[in-house]
């Protein structure tokens, strides 16, 4: 800790860093989207029929949603309309087929991710973390595959499971988010590529982090993925994922799925740093981070916990969820997300509470800079059968400077009568005299403003695997550049 | 070289000008006390000393140590040697008193070109100035200040003067809010900061606090002006007759 403060400097003069572009001979389908581009992405990816039909139901929803124009606006965040057309909905590194080991990978994309500092070599990587590394629309490596495979959990890439574990995939894949959810997911459905799938068996504690490091290359693309995680009885899994971009003018569409799945006593804990491209100071250029995420407590005692940090793309629509359905589970939801520039965010989380006893907590902290725009939106239901429900909502605010703004929209719907609730709400200035207390303590500006950020942040930071806490400290105090003086 | 020299300051604070013309020399080893009634500048005084930006200075020069003060930003008359310790500490959540001590401890080592200081090297040295502050250790943990009551947040002023040992240390009426023990806590460890080099300038409305850092020089500061300067007699004549004399004085003294 003794140099966390050079550290933080050296960061906070940095650009963003990983907006570099890998030249690596692509394969790409034609841009738009119709029934054909769905056969395709089904057939190179050498699906069974179940996949391709619920591809195709998913598209024609789609494409029936989009005639009505039922594209969602009701988040507070402004953009142009999106040409679905003008998008390739498949890019993928030309590699030989049926890739059996690293060295037959690509060194381009093998340098990509040491230069993300993700080395995919196992034994250079960090004790205790598996990577499936996604690039464009495929996952191009998957560590310590058979150290897990030998305690029966399966980590692999989503394309690899539909061939392996059809029957795991077809049992959960739209279980908790099914494919007529939203107009992002039902779009997801349709041209999902690739992404992670998780099973960890019965009474097995997963002895190490698994993560998935997402990275968007092409230019003109979407990336589309999918997770499905699903922890049997009496299992424990944590799983990380981080996701950057290259710094690029024109505006890239991400719209991910994640599905959750905890059964009896099984517990899953889901972190993200999110750090995709977020436009330049001017607001040009970014990610567009609409995602769906959610989780179902199928099983008594189960518990799932989301933590995230979105410090990334121009605009984030994303509301990680917990359906709490088994007796006693367990919903948890820690975010911090921050926009600087003209970034907007519109974030937060549903806790629907269905079993008797189930509790869920919620940690919100937004913190706005520059022109950025911030919204907590966030939903706890108790429906009738859940006695005994309790919910703690703590949603906090941070503004930097006076052009930015924070909003906050919690619903909070109560149909049983032994339901207790908690919310707490605070909004924040980094004030003239925090600041002046900190630098005539010696403290450059800059750093200030980042230990005022971090302390802030602190709730939720605890709740990271230590590798991700440290680089999501760096990571805000990076996209907080500029923000004063 | 005196360590502090301010000539014909002037400061404003809102297009107010608050200070009208301060001079003041202060020695390596010297306690000066500026005391006056409220609104006459002594806070003005020791936040435009520690460089705050919202107070304009207008004219005159500052030499500190043989630099220009008024061409430091806060963090570098602090990297300096200069401390305030502020009438109304500030809080900071989330951020625990010792790590927020270190880092400002090894900034300004840093700056000196110094080695800085771990985690493990820190505990002792703070250990040790706790005590000497009769505080809790388990203030260490805590938020910076927060939740601390009135006397704990004054004392953790001197527990930071004293672990990042100034060469001019400003005390900004360190002794509002204090009870009877808590200030006699708090001014024996200032007066046993005092030291050849180390110049303290103790900013107050009450002599009381003088009974313990007795000063080498008082100065009575009345409507942006020093009226008077003296010994520490001088505060004693101020508790008996009150500022309403001075600042007749004042008047009559300044064409209207």
């Amino acid at each position: 800790m003794s140099t966390n403060l050079n550290t933080i400097r050296d960061l906070a003069e940095r650009e963003y860093k990983w907006g570099f572009v890998t030249s690596v001979e692509e394969e790409r389908v034609p841009k738009g989207l119709n029934e054909d581009i769905i056969r395709l992405i089904s057939t190179k990816k050498n699906e069974p029929e179940f996949m391709l039909q619920w591809r195709l139901k998913a598209y024609h929803h789609w494409a029936s949603l989009e005639k009505a124009q039922a594209e969602p606006k009701w988040a507070n965040v402004k953009y142009g309309p999106i040409d679905y057309q003008e998008i390739v909905y498949y890019s993928a590194p030309k590699q030989k087929p049926g890739l059996t080991s690293l060295e037959e990978l690509d060194p381009e994309i093998l340098r990509t991710y040491e230069k993300l500092g993700i080395p995919l070599e196992e034994q250079k990587h960090l004790a205790g973390v598996a990577v499936d590394a996604v690039f464009d629309s495929v996952s191009v490596a998957t560590t310590f595959k058979e150290k897990l495979a030998d305690l029966g959990i399966v980590f692999c890439s989503f394309s690899e499971a539909v061939q392996k574990h059809p029957d795991l995939v077809q049992k959960y894949l739209g279980s908790v988010v099914p494919y007529t959810d939203n107009f992002f997911a039902t779009l997801n459905a349709a041209v999902f590529t690739d992404g992670s799938f998780v099973y960890v068996p019965k009474g097995v504690r997963c002895p190490m982090e698994l993560s998935t490091y997402f990275r968007i290359n092409a230019a003109n693309t979407g990336q589309f993925e999918r997770t499905l995680i699903v922890t049997d009885e009496g299992s424990f899994v944590s799983y990380l994922e981080g996701c950057t971009a290259p710094i690029r003018d024109e505006n890239q569409l991400h719209a991910a799925v994640v599905e959750l799945i905890a059964l009896d006593n099984a517990q899953i804990k889901y972190s993200t740093v999110q750090n995709w491209y977020p436009g330049d100071k001017e607001g040009k250029g970014g990610i567009y981070n609409f995602v769906t995420k959610r989780g179902k407590c199928l099983g008594v005692n189960s518990k799932i916990s989301w933590t995230q940090v979105e410090t990334g793309s121009a605009i984030t629509w994303k509301y990680p969820s917990c359906i709490l359905q088994g007796e006693n589970s367990v919903g948890e939801f820690y975010s911090v997300a921050l926009t600087n520039n003209y970034q907007q965010a519109d974030t937060g989380t549903k806790m629907i509470h269905i079993g008797k006893n189930t509790r869920s907590t919620i940690v919100a902290k937004g913190i706005s800079a520059g022109h950025g725009q911030n919204t907590y939106r966030g939903q706890v239901k108790i429906m009738k059968g859940a006695t005994g429900a309790r919910n703690y909502t703590q949603c906090d605010s941070l503004l930097i400077g006076d052009k930015c703004g924070a909003h906050t929209f919690p619903y909070i719907e109560v149909r049983n009568s032994t339901a207790r609730m908690e919310h707490e709400a605070s909004t924040s200035k980094i004030g003239e005299d925090q600041l002046f207390y900190l630098r005539q303590r010696g403290l450059k500006a800059e750093d200030a403003v980042s230990m005022i950020v971090n302390g802030f942040c602190k709730r939720v930071f605890r709740e990271l695997p230590m590798e991700f806490a440290v680089e999501a400290q760096k990571l805000l105090n990076v996209s907080l550049e500029g923000s004063v003086g | 070289m005196s360590l502090l020299e301010i000539k014909n300051l002037h400061v404003s604070v809102d297009k107010h000008e608050i200070l009208k013309g301060i001079n003041l020399t202060v020695n390596a080893g010297e306690v000066h006390s500026i005391m006056g009634p409220n609104g006459s500048g002594k806070s003005t005084l020791a936040q435009a000393l520690a460089r705050r930006e919202t107070y304009n200075v207008t004219s005159g020069e500052v030499s500190y140590n043989g630099k220009d003060l008024l061409a430091m930003k806060p963090e570098e008359a602090a990297c300096e040697g200069i401390f305030m310790a502020f009438q109304y500490p500030v809080e900071i959540p989330g951020i625990s008193n010792a790590y927020f001590l270190r880092s400002a401890l090894n900034a300004i080592r840093k700056h000196r070109g110094l080695d800085e200081v771990d985690a493990m090297d820190f505990l002792p040295m703070f250990r040790e100035k706790l005590k000497l502050l009769d505080m809790d250790e388990k203030l260490m943990n805590r938020s910076v200040n927060e939740g601390f009551s009135g006397g704990e947040k004054k004392r953790n002023e001197i527990l930071q003067m004293a672990v990042l040992e100034p060469k001019l240390a400003i005390l900004d009426e360190t002794d509002s809010g204090l009870d009877i023990d808590a200030l006699r806590i708090v001014a024996q460890g200032v007066d046993a900061m005092r030291n050849p080099e180390r110049a303290i300038l103790v900013v107050t409305h009450y002599q009381r606090l003088l009974n313990y850092i007795v000063p080498d020089f008082v100065h009575v500061l009345v409507d942006g002006r020093i009226v008077r300067s003296g010994g520490p007699e001088l505060a004693l004549e101020l508790e008996e007759k009150g500022y309403s004399a001075m600042e007749a004085e004042a008047r009559s003294a300044t064409p209207a």
